[in-house]
């Protein structure tokens, strides 16, 4: 479904990103690890129009992808969180999840509808989906941060993304809030024919989900395969899981 | 409280405005109409969508020419030019916008500025047709609407049908793409939204609807200058929308009711009135953070949640 061949991303003569291939086939639950700089998040904004990639090629369900504007890329069936919250703060979190549902339907042109108790079920149902059914009529920029990343998977989930990429679902959560999260993340998955790639820093969480896994350091990739493979991979060891035990 | 039709009771009261008999009344209440419209269509974008127009008065002058051109030199009757002036405003907005959404925050408001300044030079030296630095005088009162009590509610129905259009466009899916811009438009990307179209669209319509408060103006003032569209126009629709409220929809209109009274007030009392207004509109503003109205709206908010807490 995707398949990244030889994307490349230098700032200012740092190369961040150097010669990555990354495939992802449909179903599959995809993680890439590495240490922070590795180049994670710059490979993320590479794949969905964040970033124009200085070289190499984003296929998705065939097409080059590569350098398209973000929303574009969203219309194609692709859709992101963010490691730092990326929500409408001032907004509730009803009027979020709606305005996501509102934006992929297309409905944005129509000028002189009402949108209040537009797409009220669908809404409803998406935010008991990631937990938030209590919190609908709250303002989404005084909830938690727990609740604020749901929120972020809530916006992502809400344009029945083909391919969804998280970006650290669980960075900065309590380990109850991260349990839930990955809960969660988990019964999305399997629910539904959604194909997963996330970047994750806690090891737990990646070996206790992810079926494949990508590992990045400097920019390169040093090791991919199962989860058992990779925990064994002496390399990786040695740069990443040996320095974090 | 919340529930009262504010828009339908202000404008009830408006019309009651000729019964005080007053013609100094009059010709600031048809000020504070048109200024009312142009103050609500810069804030469908520095309120709705986050962009900080600062050469609104293009678009307001560009309507005012237009209209008055028309109906000086070609005759043609007054309904229809306003309605020119308010699509060659939008035309206008489509061109310039369509560079400026290209840039954001400062960089766009700084093209917004220079385009009108564009505008403003033109108008300032384009002799044979704006009349230059004199201006288009005499633009004739349209037959039908030849005392100002008829001009005043000719105001007040083109003005009230404006501003309910525009009232149904912040409430419709359009107008909340455009606040989720506002809000965050890089994650407005991310959810598929293409932002550059949707802040287009909000400048050409914001470009239509100055033209059309610019059309009346012109007509209302017997006469067209190249001031319509000096910076000077621009920061003074500025202040007025936050000044009343920018989070409001009727926000900027209390802000034109307020800022042009003040005007006409303190400029009758006292030559230092530049002083004296600067002084008092420092003090509003800091008196009432979010503006008057959204500070008032605020309140009535919070002694509505305790009403309902205390149920």
């Amino acid at each position: 479904m995707l398949e990244v061949r030889g994307i490349r991303k230098v700032f200012d003569g740092f190369v961040a990103v150097d010669g990555v291939n990354v495939t992802v086939a449909r179903g599959d639950i995809c993680a890439i690890i590495g240490p922070n700089g590795a180049g994670k998040t710059t490979l993320f904004n590479c794949i969905t129009g964040h970033l124009v990639p200085d070289g190499g090629e984003v296929r998705f369900k065939g097409q080059d992808i590569a350098g398209r504007p973000a929303h574009e890329i969203c219309r194609q069936g692709i859709a992101r969180s963010f490691q730092r919250i990326n929500i409408f703060p001032r907004l509730t979190v009803f009027e979020n999840v709606q305005a996501a549902l509102i934006s992929h339907r297309r409905r944005g042109r129509e000028l002189f509808r009402p949108v209040v108790g537009l797409y009220q079920e669908e809404t409803l149902a998406l935010l008991d989906q990631v937990g938030l059914a209590g919190e609908a009529e709250a303002i989404s920029g005084t909830l938690s941060y727990g609740y604020q990343k749901q929120l972020e998977l809530g916006l992502a989930l809400a344009s029945q993304p083909d391919l969804l990429l998280l970006d650290e679902p669980t960075a900065g959560m309590s380990i109850k809030e991260t349990r839930q999260t990955i809960a969660l993340i988990e019964r999305i998955a399997r629910q539904g024919a959604l194909t997963l790639l996330f970047t994750e820093h806690d090891m737990d969480v990646v070996f206790s989900i992810a079926q494949r896994i990508t590992v990045m350091h400097q920019g390169r990739i040093i090791a991919e395969g199962s989860p058992d493979h990779v925990r064994n991979d002496a390399e990786v060891r040695r740069v990443y899981l040996g320095k974090a035990q | 409280m919340q529930r009262l039709p504010w828009g339908l009771l202000a404008l009830v009261a408006a019309g009651l405005l000729p019964l005080a008999g007053s013609r100094f009344y009059l010709y600031l209440g048809t000020d504070i109409a048109i200024m009312a419209l142009f103050a609500v269509s810069l804030n469908l974008l520095l309120g709705y969508t986050g962009l900080v127009s600062f050469g609104q008065a293009a678009y307001f002058g560009i309507g005012a020419y237009t209209c008055a051109l028309l109906m000086m030199r070609a005759a043609v009757p007054f309904v229809p030019s306003l309605l020119a002036g308010g699509l060659l405003g939008a035309a206008a907005a489509l061109l310039f916008g369509y560079f400026c959404i290209r840039l954001t925050q400062i960089y766009f408001a700084m093209l917004t500025l220079a385009f009108a300044q564009i505008v403003w030079a033109a108008a300032f030296k384009w002799n044979s047709l704006t009349g230059g630095d004199t201006g288009l005088t005499g633009v004739p009162f349209p037959a039908f609407l030849d005392s100002p009590v008829r001009f005043y509610y000719f105001a007040l129905v083109v003005v009230g049908l404006s501003l309910a259009l525009l009232r149904r466009l912040v409430g419709s899916p359009f107008g909340r793409m455009l606040v989720i811009i506002r809000e965050n438009p890089e994650r407005a990307e991310f959810i598929g939204v293409d932002v550059r179209r949707y802040e287009l669209a909000a400048f050409v319509i914001a470009g239509f609807f100055s033209g059309i408060a610019g059309g009346m103006f012109g007509v209302f003032n017997h006469g067209v200058f190249p001031d319509f569209s000096y910076w000077t126009k621009s920061a003074e629709v500025l202040i007025m929308t936050i000044l009343g409220g920018m989070y409001t929809f009727f926000g900027p209109a209390v802000g034109a009711g307020i800022l042009l009274s003040l005007n006409m007030l303190v400029t009758s009392y006292t030559e230092y009135w530049p002083l004296v207004l600067g002084l008092i509109l420092a003090a509003l503003l800091f008196l009432f953070p979010g503006g008057v109205l959204g500070f008032v709206e605020a309140r009535l908010l919070r002694r509505h949640h305790q009403e309902a807490r205390d149920a």
